[in-house]
């Protein structure tokens, strides 16, 4: 079963989590003998071709103009399934990003069918694909079967792994039909809201807050820490409620869910719904007053103390170590 | 203005899961089943269009079980009328927006909302589908959304930015937590629970859909290894940082 895989270009660069799914796919197409083509659309991404080819795609079907500058949702998707098609890839994996989630549907729709959103695992038996997703905001993992191709799916950020194969890609151009309906969702123009920051759902390592901070001007101890570790920064959903930080940084099951290798809690109570976006972490450390805390429970390591003491003592012992 | 909320039954955000013995479904028992909370973001915002605009407001839900409890909630928190489709199936987003589609359009709306995910399945994906079945633009994730006379203008929170879009009216919107401003949604007062009583409900059943996705298994997460307490206070810093570089090997 041939693989094709949609890989996002932000600012003329390949998306991380785009080339986890190439990965992902790779692997696969190696133990069915089968072949990895990318979907590349965009504006003046022809470039990216050549890295596409060192992380295993035998093909790149390049879709390049003007008018795709931006993401425009029904326009990308009929991109990607003109290259479904001319591979005739049995399944469409892309990076389950904003723009990923978005397109997954509009992918889908446009084959008559269902994504697997944000999966954690997948599998071609006989010809058939099953894919493995946290529900309930990863309380449970539910293993869906495709009752017909293509199947469409759509990898988490930060749970496969990104490898280069060596390789070279044959880059085709793909003339695509576009007409005035496939621009009506599209994106008018992108403001930079965070420059420079780490995106929460894609960052290795993950630093939030909880209530315990007490008041917004204290989460400068958790962006100290966050700067030194080149982490993202997160907070639970009482931070958020209470207007302290913006819900674009709420980790649990209302807001995102995350699993970097390394997350750190500090003074956050460890709520289920909290629990639920941070678990699959590989790493987990709590810092937090009360011991009875349920944080503790999903830790790895635990200290139990002052936030406002342990957390700048510990910006400061990272500071040395990792200079050295 | 004819506005559509979409609204799903799904279990409340703070529910222990357990899985049923069939090992595809959740233990219902003690469970709180609630509208999704994105769905409750986009009831307000069309509560407030509406109050701006005019207009009705309509809840639509499907729900295999027919069962209207989330649509209660809904009609008590203030939107004027609902439909409850009885059938679809859960966990299979091209059905359920098939189901939906089917109901949707031989009704006139001129914005469809819906929360951007339903917290049970976490897929993201009806609003785009329904869309696409009934020829609408669509847009997800909406952070900010204005309608201009004719059009609709969005933003949209992406990976470290935002974007603008425009759409033409009829059209599909899923809304984020903080939609203009809305981060939490509205509740019932007792004048509206008693009001909703003689709200009218019209029940359909769910017209043909073709399943495309089977749910094989449901299961718990696995555990996490237990964690150990590495120490109190201050002095924990350093052995703490020597863990995370010598033994998880994560700095």
């Amino acid at each position: 079963m041939n693989i094709l895989v949609f890989a996002e270009v932000r600012d003329g660069k390949l998306k991380r989590p785009s080339l986890e799914a190439l990965s992902e796919a790779v692997r696969l197409a190696k133990t069915l003998g089968s072949k990895v083509g990318v979907a590349l659309v965009g504006e003046g991404i022809r470039g990216c071709a050549e890295t596409l080819g060192k992380y295993g795609a035998a093909a790149v079907y390049v879709v390049d103009s003007p008018r795709l500058k931006l993401y425009a949702s029904e326009a990308y998707a009929k991109a990607v399934v003109e290259a479904q098609k001319k591979l005739g890839a049995g399944a469409v994996f892309m990076a389950a990003t904003a723009l990923g989630r978005d397109l997954a549907g509009g992918v889908a729709a446009l084959l008559g069918t269902s994504a697997a959103a944000d999966c954690t695992g997948v599998t071609i038996e006989g010809g058939k694909v099953l894919a493995r997703r946290p529900v309930y905001a990863g309380k449970a993992y539910a293993t869906v079967g495709f009752r017909k191709g293509p199947a469409v799916v759509s990898l988490r950020p930060n749970v496969f792994t990104a490898q280069e194969t060596g390789g070279a890609a044959a880059v085709e151009e793909l003339a695509v039909a576009f007409d005035e309906a496939d621009f009506r969702s599209a994106a008018k123009e992108v403001a930079q809201t965070a420059q420079g920051k780490v995106e929460l759902t894609e960052a290795s390592i993950v630093v939030s807050g909880g209530r315990g901070l007490q008041a917004p001007e204290n989460f400068r101890i958790r962006d100290e820490l966050a700067q030194v570790l080149g982490a993202a920064v997160g907070a639970s959903r009482a931070v958020v409620d209470n207007g302290w930080r913006p819900h674009s940084e709420q980790v649990g099951q209302t807001g995102k869910t995350v699993s970097p290798n390394l997350y750190i809690a500090i003074a956050v109570s460890g709520a289920i719904q909290h629990l639920a976006g941070m678990r699959t972490s590989k790493v987990i450390v709590a810092i937090n007053k009360d011991p009875d805390a349920p944080i503790f429970k999903a830790a790895t390591y635990g200290i139990v103390g002052d936030a406002f003491e342990v957390v700048p003592a510990l910006t400061q012992h990272l500071k040395k170590v990792l200079a050295s | 203005m004819n506005l559509a909320v979409c609204l799903k039954r799904v279990p409340d955000s703070t529910a222990k899961i357990k899985i049923a013995a069939d090992g595809k479904s959740i233990d219902p028992q003690g469970v709180e089943f609630s509208i999704s909370p994105y769905d409750e973001i986009a009831i307000e915002l069309a509560l407030r269009l509406k109050e701006k605009l005019g207009g009705e407001v309509v809840g639509i839900s499907v729900d295999p079980d027919g069962n209207d409890v989330a649509m209660r909630k809904a009609l008590a928190i203030g939107i004027d009328k609902g439909v409850m489709v009885k059938g679809g199936v859960n966990f299979d987003s091209y059905a359920t927006a098939q189901v939906l589609a089917g109901v949707l359009k031989a009704r006139m709306f001129d914005v469809i909302f819906f929360g951007k995910q339903a917290i049970d399945d976490d897929s993201f994906q009806v609003p785009t589908m329904v869309a696409h079945l009934l020829g609408l633009p669509r847009v997800n994730l909406c952070t900010s959304f204005e309608v201009d006379g004719a059009k609709a203008k969005c933003k949209r929170q992406i990976e470290g930015g935002e974007e603008t879009i425009e759409v033409a009216l009829p059209c599909v919107i899923s809304v984020n937590k903080g939609v203009n401003g809305i981060h939490d949604k509205r509740y019932p007062s007792m004048k509206g629970i008693m009001a909703a009583k003689s709200k009218p409900v019209e029940t359909v059943a769910a017209g043909p859909f073709e399943p495309t996705l089977e749910l094989v298994k449901l299961e718990l997460p696995p555990e996490r290894p237990a964690g150990r307490i590495v120490g109190k206070g201050v002095e924990a810093v350093p052995e703490l940082v020597r863990l995370l570089k010598e033994e998880a090997k994560v700095l």
